[in-house]
């Protein structure tokens, strides 16, 4: 269980040095017992973070060997099913096991802190939420070490190929069935703080964008993510009860599964990227020390995604044979949430124009951000096209689209909430010249990774594919040595991360000149371990 | 007008720098289909670099102008409803602009009626089969498989100029003509795809689906299967050879004698050294990927043939098993691909190697088991 | 706000998550319904009932027929690869297979067909595809399809491509 020892230690141990500094540190109890049974935002959303930044590791060191194969054409290192399993993984580690519970850590540490509430409104359903994921975590890893190994299928685990592989392929549906249940119910709690707990005069239109984006984000989790829980379990019954969901023999149909699952998967991408937009949306403010431009529209706009995005779905199936209606239907939708999503772009640069900027790390990862995922979602707008689609779908065209916008986009942002938040979290400044470091170097590799791979896609290079013909070797070698780039920037981080905590420089009290929630004007630097125990009274 | 001259020169660009080794566009379009699909995506491609630099310009000039450290100081307006409507409405209109000539060419793809010649396209892991059902060249049947050699993959050989992208039977088609491909697979959900023709159509088991291209240019255009299938889903090829229409009776004359003279016949009786040898190339080809080429497979997906029960138990459970599969796991049914021959031969090389001495079977047994 | 309220909020969206959970499962049976409106797919066949309508002679069908047998051990061709018809006409044609094992086996024929929306206009009279077919050790055995195009087809579509995927019924275990 190293998933959960490391987590821990590394909570447990750093924690340590934050209460030490001394702010009413809690309890009769520390060590090892804190961590298992607290249930206080703060050390949960620790607990999260941590354990995101773990699993970002794992994930990061599986596209490494994944890159590391794709280097030179021919098969070298990882033999085509194991690579197709690291594939397969990488995708589940990275959604489900990094970006989802970072962003679920902002949420507990900030969500109470922002509408003054003293914790989330499921205070111990709150530990069990994060307890739930080392545990699907090391399910999901233990694949690999069954009778066949993990599941070679993809992240996306479409039918009927599931069905013919090893047991590994139920570990991961019962894995994907405790993260679900951990989303479900933290996503629960959230909705129920925000719309329960907020302080006298929070009303809903002034809460910080963050929260309103978390607000809808858990709306979301609630719906699609029951859906996801039921496309795997017609797989496990395909695959042992007799049921004949997917396969045709028995009356079913492959498609049918892959309207299910993106049913789903559509959702979810909006899951991620929504809570980034909301961290974005504290930051840009914060840095041009102006306030928000277009507040109501930001929330309309959000809501607007929102909704569009349960109904756009299909558009990652235009190559199943759809009757043409239902092509035009799925691109029409699919173009139409370009409109809200524009607007928020247009706003957060209108947020900037006329403002007094500076740039520290947390504002250049925020810019990072904004130019890169609009990138991404032009890509996007490309690829929702049917006849541009039929010709980029399952290449590396569709690869570089999703991870600009995941990475360059929810991690950048991810970024962008560390660096803004880690002063009021430990009361600690980390280096800024090592931030800007880090920036630089992780926003040059990363282009250097995936710009390329838009190249590759458009030449017709297929993905999920360990070995290619000898014209894609180029782009190939660029991607590949921009990834190793990429892990070596990061160690930047990891290194800034470690000396602040155990010895950096105090922050002020509020650290950053523009920024206005009450977390930042109405709470001491770094926050009490009881915050708002006394609910503050906004004017 | 300036802006198609732009367009030309991009596309030459591409063109041109498709010429070299390092690709980076759509290949060269070889049917109206694909052209118009390159001209959607420049135009989509023109509208967007317009976009993103006006908005980001707007960005590095606040960047640049409006920077604390230049001394500018932050107004405060932050709402301008007007402003909001606006740049809601443009792009949406923008939106409009671009959907409308990319409905036509849905619609057109979609549009498989009267073709000159059918193919029914089987997916299965891992190789194509291919079967001429209408047209010229009706009754034509065979297996696509990628003909690289293994040596290759595994860095013991250089590598060839088609590496990866070569097939031992290639599908032929003339050019001009409509053709009508229908797609279906054996066991999971396959892709066939031409991105030369602008085709690409998911391959479903239990299914039928259709797609149609009309090469316009001659050639041998190369692609590879499109939707993960499994282990080998990387090592299993599509190669079109679009020839003149004589050149294409000449070839349909040509395949279906050969066809005639490749059928063995089965009654021969071989030596046992002619049949191992010939059953090694079988092998090759059709078993090495899972079983390995010490025979030693990659338990338990793929079950060792070395001292295996049924590689040195009674023939007729070998037989049963190569010809009918095992349903449940990844062994095909290799009956339906193979002749008797070829299946005689390849079992009889599994039963004398690797330490195996289990006797010979001759293709008449085959033929018999079959029945 | 109180510990009550709380946890009606809980009940409430416990029980939406719960709801999609259900609404995952309707999906099984919305995309069937979906499919038989918009024409495609069609897997559940009812025999249809013979058409009185006038021949259409001004068009011309081709319909190809295609044989697919998934993992069973039966040889499974159309005697004619296709066949050339007048909507609104009563046709047959015959499918030929043959039980290659040494022991009975069961199998059901699945229908497909290409361009998918050509499904609803297909209609047939008789065909072995309606039920399981069992055929003894090394059995042969010759089966119709009787059918009319309905002369509602769409004028566009000039070629239907009927595919029929035998799969074996019994003796699975439920595995594909």
């Amino acid at each position: 269980m190293s998933a959960v020892v490391h987590g821990h230690d590394h909570g447990h141990g750093h924690d340590h040095d934050h209460g030490d500094h001394g702010h009413g540190h809690h309890g009769p109890y520390g060590g090892f017992m804190r961590w298992v049974t607290t249930t206080n935002h703060k050390d949960i959303g620790t607990m999260y973070l941590w354990f995101a930044g773990f699993m970002f590791f794992v994930g990061g060191m599986m596209a490494l060997a994944i890159r590391l194969e794709l280097f030179h054409p021919g098969i070298q290192f990882l033999n085509p099913d194991f690579y197709n399993q690291l594939v397969t993984s990488h995708g589940l580690i990275m959604i489900f096991g990094a970006i989802m519970p970072a962003f679920v850590g902002f949420a507990n540490w900030q969500i109470p802190m922002m509408i003054g509430a003293p914790d989330m409104a499921f205070a111990r359903l709150n530990n069990w939420s994060f307890w739930l994921l080392p545990f699907a975590a090391t399910l999901l890893i233990s694949a690999y070490f069954m009778p066949g190994g993990a599941p070679g299928a993809g992240w996306t685990l479409y039918a009927p190929l599931t069905v013919q592989q090893g047991m590994g392929m139920d570990f991961t549906i019962f894995a994907v069935h405790i993260l679900g249940m951990s989303s479900i119910l933290g996503s629960i709690n959230i909705i129920t703080t925000i719309l329960n707990m907020r302080a006298p005069g929070m009303t809903l239109m002034r809460m910080p964008l963050f929260v309103w984006t978390w607000l809808i984000t858990a709306y979301l989790l609630v719906a699609a993510m029951p859906v996801l829980a039921g496309a795997v379990t017609m797989t496990l019954t395909d695959r042992h009860f007799g049921t004949t969901f997917f396969n045709a023999a028995g009356g079913g149909d492959p498609v049918l599964y892959q309207h299910i699952f993106w049913f789903f998967g559509h959702p979810e991408v909006y899951i991620i990227a929504l809570p980034a937009f909301g961290v974005i949306s504290q930051v840009i403010p914060a840095f041009s020390r102006k306030p928000l431009f277009g507040y109501a529209s930001m929330v309309y706009a959000t809501s607007a995604i929102a909704i569009l995005s349960f109904i756009v779905w299909a558009h990652h199936m235009y190559t199943v044979g759809m009757p043409v209606t239902g092509q035009l239907f799925f691109m029409y939708a699919t173009t139409l949430i370009a409109v809200p999503t524009g607007v928020k772009v247009f706003n957060w640069v209108a947020t900037m124009w006329k403002g007094s900027l500076t740039f520290e790390t947390p504002m250049m990862f925020a810019i990072g951000f904004l130019i890169l995922f609009t990138l991404g979602g032009f890509t996007g707008l490309v690829l929702s096209l049917v006849p541009i689609d039929i010709q980029l779908h399952d290449t590396y065209y569709v690869v570089a689209h999703f991870h600009y916008v995941m990475v360059a986009g929810a991690m950048f942002s991810a970024f962008a909430g560390i660096y803004f938040w880690l002063p009021k979290w430990t009361g600690k400044m980390y280096n800024e010249t090592l931030g800007q470091w880090h920036f630089w170097l992780t926003m040059i590799f990363f282009n250097m990774i995936f710009f390329v791979q838009h190249f590759l896609g458009m030449a017709g290079m297929p993905r999920r594919i360990p070995d290619y013909p000898l014209m894609f070797e180029t782009w190939n070698q660029v991607s590949s040595i921009g990834a190793f780039g990429f892990a070596l920037a990061q160690l930047i981080f990891i290194y800034n991360l470690f000396t602040t905590l155990k010895s950096g420089a105090p922050a002020a009290q509020k650290q950053w000149e523009g920024a206005d929630s009450i977390d930042w004007t109405h709470l001491p630097t770094p926050a009490p371990y009881h915050t708002f125990e006394t609910p503050p009274v906004i004017k | 007008m300036r802006g198609s001259k732009l367009l030309a020169g991009l596309a030459g660009l591409a063109a041109a720098t498709s010429a070299y080794a390092i690709p980076w566009y759509f290949q060269t379009p070889g049917s109206q289909i694909a052209r118009d699909v390159d001209h959607l995506h420049q135009y989509v491609m023109w509208l967007i670099i317009v976009i993103f630099v006006a908005v980001f310009g707007f960005m590095f000039w606040a960047c640049y102008a409006h920077r604390k450290s230049k001394g500018h100081a932050a107004e405060q307006f932050h709402e301008n409803t007007t402003v909001e409507i606006l740049w809601t409405i443009i792009p949406a209109i923008i939106l409009v602009i671009i959907a409308w000539p990319v409905t036509r060419v849905v619609v057109a793809q979609k549009d498989t009626s009267s073709p000159d010649i059918t193919i029914k396209v089987t997916g299965y892991q891992w190789k194509w089969g291919y079967d001429y059902i209408k047209g010229e060249g009706e009754g034509i049947s065979f297996v696509s498989m990628l003909s690289t050699p293994r040596e290759q993959i595994e860095g013991n050989a250089p590598k060839g100029e088609h590496y990866l992208l070569e097939v031992d039977n290639e599908v032929v088609v003339p050019v001009g003509k409509k053709i009508r491909v229908i797609t279906t697979a054996a066991d999971v959900i396959h892709s066939w795809w031409v991105p030369v023709f602008g085709a690409k159509q998911d391959a479903i088991p239990g299914f039928l689906r259709d797609l149609w291209f009309k090469p316009e240019i001659t050639g041998t255009f190369r692609s590879q299967c499109v939707e993960l299938c499994g282990k080998e889903h990387g090592f299993m090829p599509i190669v079109v050879r679009v020839v003149s229409a004589e050149d294409y009776t000449k070839w349909v004359g040509d395949f279906k004698k050969t066809q005639l003279a490749q059928a063995e016949d089965p009654n021969k009786k071989w030596e046992p050294a002619d049949l191992i040898a010939r059953g090694e190339k079988v092998y090759g080809a059709n078993c090495v990927a899972c079983h390995q080429p010490t025979g030693k497979g990659m338990p338990p997906a793929f079950p060792p043939l070395v001292g295996s029960k049924v590689v040195t138990g009674p023939k007729e459970g070998h037989m049963d098993t190569v010809l009918n599969g095992k349903p449940g796991t990844a062994m095909a049914a290799f009956g339906k691909q193979l002749s008797d021959t070829e299946i005689a031969a390849v079992i009889s090389y599994e039963r004398n190697t690797w330490g195996n001495k289990s006797g010979i079977v001759q293709p008449a047994e085959v033929k018999a088991r079959r029945k | 706000m109180t510990l009550d309220a709380n946890q009606k909020l809980f009940a409430k969206l416990a029980s939406i998550a719960i709801g999609m959970f259900a609404f995952g499962y309707a999906l099984v049976p919305f995309y069937y319904e979906i499919c038989a409106a918009w024409g495609v797919n069609s897997l559940g066949e009812v025999r249809a009932e013979p058409l009185n309508t006038q021949v259409d002679r001004t068009r011309v069908i081709t319909i190809e027929l295609d044989a697919n047998s998934h993992g069973l051990p039966w040889r499974f061709k159309p005697l004619v690869n296709h066949i050339e018809v007048h909507p609104g006409e009563l046709a047959t044609v015959e499918y030929e297979v043959v039980n290659e094992r040494r022991e009975a086996v069961t199998g059901q024929a699945v229908p497909s067909y290409g361009p998918e929306r050509a499904a609803e206009y297909f209609r047939k009279i008789e065909c072995f595809c309606f039920s399981q077919q069992t055929l003894a050790p090394g059995e042969t055995r010759r089966m119709p399809v009787v059918f009319v195009v309905d002369p509602k087809l769409p004028k566009d579509v000039t070629n239907i491509a009927l595919s029929y995927t035998f799969f074996e019924v019994a003796g699975r275990g439920g595995k594909s």
